[in-house]
């Protein structure tokens, strides 16, 4: 057991310890809960990124990393489970927490106390949650990231907030209990709560006992799903999004992607067992998901007036993308998808701390005030003669922000050059590639309708991203924003990071390519868990 | 035995569900305690019914574990007792702050009608 094995544990225990030391310091020394808060965070960037790098190696051995918990076998024992995908979402969630903080560190982290250790909790749910390799695990994990996130959209109060957390709050607990209901049918039907194990175990299920953890199975996938904010579940996300103080928004970001990321787990380490097909849902209802949360979405981004709910609807139509193309199934798709996820992630976070910055020199009447004079038009022109004058400047800091808008909207749409558009043609091309390019045969009507959604949404999203950008940042009379230089630079970290993939989307695109192929098989994630020895102590202990 | 602890499950579910949907948010609270009660019991009953069998290793008793009950759903029901709890209380929190930033007591902090 080298040290190098041991990483795998660190994502968990670093912010664990990193929260728990904050909660002991006097919550007035804020330089210090800061600072441990800065090298937490950065720590677990450092170990995430080579946990990535040694999941990169051809050897399968390297490439799922086991870590037996208290030393028990793994159908007995707890595991934790350091894959392609795992290390992928770990970077991702690093990533993400790092902009957040910087852009926290300016101002956020003083409205309201134990910002910091809340974080921190969140982190460490979310990195256990995509480490754990058992249900029951996942749920605790689960519910550590939903304690602190409650605790963090309520950060800053305020009565919207409480509001909002109110809704979020009692939506997971009902969640939860869903959760718990799936997991002990599933455990009461299969025996074990091992996701490895549950994969050997599937097959051999008799036929009565299969239809048992077939409901259980669909009742878990209800749970996530709530997570994920699939249509029918996910009505509190944009008003919640919307209220949260930003640089949590924008962590939040990753929140909806856990709900997805457990059902390509899941399903891809059950896919050999039910043959092929998602264990959760019947043929085709994942897809129909998707689409339907892709739709309203869209629907309702177009209704949004203040730009913080635009971002929320942004969220969800990301989520359904996911949702939808992992319904869609298939490697070349499960790798779009993948490349969809870092992408999107990424820029919605950038976005949600953008519109923070940008709402700052705004006041909520400004917004009606912009609406009733789109509708009365006649007013807005009559002021325009009297107050334009020739060769007015834009301030700097608004044409900053402008260009940084710019890069969201096309992000966010989809159009090229930024790595929305490569993301997007990704799955658009996997869909016709499938069945036209390749083999001469015809799209099938499902891969229609994922096609004219998704062009449809990124249609949407342009009208309405431009819109509001029309309106706040081309207007006469606006008291500018106070911006500060390191909120701008945890905007521009992200969408550097953007183009980054932009420009090195080949190597990504190839490394998202052999994280698909291993998901589909499940296999070698199974047998690597199974097949994980126990350490045998230095000194064997004498019976008595 | 089973027929009792299944009608029991059944009707907390169905008391909890019920007052979740009320308007107010004390009916929600008490509904959501009643539906984890319901769901602690649901985990329960997933290990089998058992009485009168030790769910610990007890030297006495013949290693068959067929003499044993399942330890796991109940370890399981310990967790879930004290997450669900945690959860109750920061909930009440909420709740209050909620009551006294709004005023009112509905769970969307604005009364109808009004």
């Amino acid at each position: 057991m080298t040290f190098a094995d041991h990483l795998i544990i660190a994502p968990i225990i670093i912010p664990l310890f990193a929260g728990g030391l904050m909660l002991l310091l006097d919550g007035r020394r804020r330089e210090a809960i800061a600072a441990i808060s800065i090298l937490s965070t950065l720590a677990l960037l450092a170990v995430a990124i080579t946990l990535l790098v040694s999941s990169m190696t051809q050897d399968p051995a390297q490439a799922v990393r086991v870590y037996l918990l208290g030393n028990w076998p793994a159908s007995f024992g707890i595991v934790l489970v350091a894959d392609r995908l795992a290390a992928l979402m770990l970077v991702l969630t690093a990533t993400l927490g790092c902009a957040a903080l910087l852009f926290a560190l300016a101002s956020w982290h003083r409205a309201g106390s134990y910002f910091h250790p809340l974080f921190q909790f969140l982190l460490m749910g979310l990195n256990g949650a995509f480490l754990t390799g058992d249900l029951f695990n996942l749920f605790v994990f689960f519910e550590v990231l939903l304690a602190a996130s409650y605790g963090l959209a309520l950060h800053g109060s305020g009565r919207a907030r409480v509001s909002a957390s109110l809704h979020y709050i009692v939506i997971n607990l009902v969640a939860s209990t869903l959760f718990l209901i799936g997991v002990s049918l599933i455990y009461g039907t299969a025996g074990t709560l091992n996701m490895a194990a549950l994969g050997e175990r599937i097959p051999v299920l008799d036929p009565s006992e299969r239809r048992l953890f077939e409901i259980g199975a669909a009742i878990l996938g209800v749970a996530f799903l709530v997570k994920a904010a699939a249509w029918p579940l996910g009505f509190w996300l944009p008003t919640l999004y919307a209220a949260a103080s930003a640089p949590v928004a924008a962590l939040f970001a990753v929140m909806t992607k856990v709900g997805c990321y457990v059902i390509l787990r899941l399903g891809s380490i059950t896919a050999e067992a039910a043959g092929g097909a998602s264990i959760f849902f019947a043929e085709g209802w994942l897809f129909a998901i998707g689409v339907a949360t892709i739709c309203f979405a869209a629907i309702g981004m177009l209704a949004s007036q203040d730009m913080g709910r635009l971002a929320g609807y942004s969220v969800l139509i990301s989520s359904g993308t996911m949702l939808a193309a992992i319904g869609f199934g298939g490697a070349p798709m499960t790798s779009a998808a993948l490349y969809y996820l870092v992408s999107s992630s990424l820029t919605v976070a950038a976005f949600f701390l953008l519109v923070e910055l940008v709402e700052r020199g705004r006041t909520p009447a400004d917004d009606v005030l912009a609406v009733t004079l789109e509708v009365y038009g006649a007013e807005e022109e009559e002021d325009e003669e009297e107050e334009e004058e020739v060769g007015v400047p834009i301030p700097a800091i608004i044409a900053v922000l402008g260009v940084a808008f710019i890069a969201c909207a096309l992000l966010l749409s989809g159009l090229p050059p930024l790595s929305g558009f490569i993301a997007k043609f990704a799955i658009l091309s996997s869909l016709l590639g499938q069945h036209w390019l390749a083999g001469g045969g015809t799209v099938s009507p499902q891969g229609w309708v994922l096609l004219f959604v998704i062009l449809v949404s990124g249609i949407t999203t342009v009208v309405s991203v431009t819109r509001a950008g029309i309106r706040t940042f081309w207007t006469f009379e606006r008291e500018l924003p106070h911006v500060r230089r390191v909120e701008l630079g945890a905007v521009a970290l992200l969408l550097f990071l953007c183009v980054a993939l932009t420009v090195q989307a080949g190597p990504v695109m190839r490394f998202m390519q052999v994280t698909a192929k291993g998901l589909e098989l499940g296999r070698p994630y199974i047998g690597a868990v199974q097949a994980q020895p126990r350490i045998t102590p230095m000194q064997p202990e004498q019976k008595p | 035995m089973e027929l009792v602890i299944s009608m029991t499950i059944g009707v907390l579910a169905g008391s909890g569900l019920w007052l979740l949907l009320r308007p107010r948010t004390f009916q929600v609270i008490i509904g959501l305690s009643l539906l984890s009660y319901a769901v602690n019991l649901f985990i329960f009953g997933m290990g089998r019914l058992r009485v009168g069998v030790p769910p610990v290793l007890d030297p006495s008793v013949p290693t068959n574990l067929a003499l044993y009950a399942d330890p796991l759903p109940q370890a399981l029901v310990l967790t879930a007792i004290v997450i669900s709890f945690a959860m109750t209380a920061l909930f009440l929190v909420v709740v209050l702050a909620a009551r006294g930033l709004s005023g009112s007591d509905h769970v969307d902090s604005v009364e109808r009608g009004s």
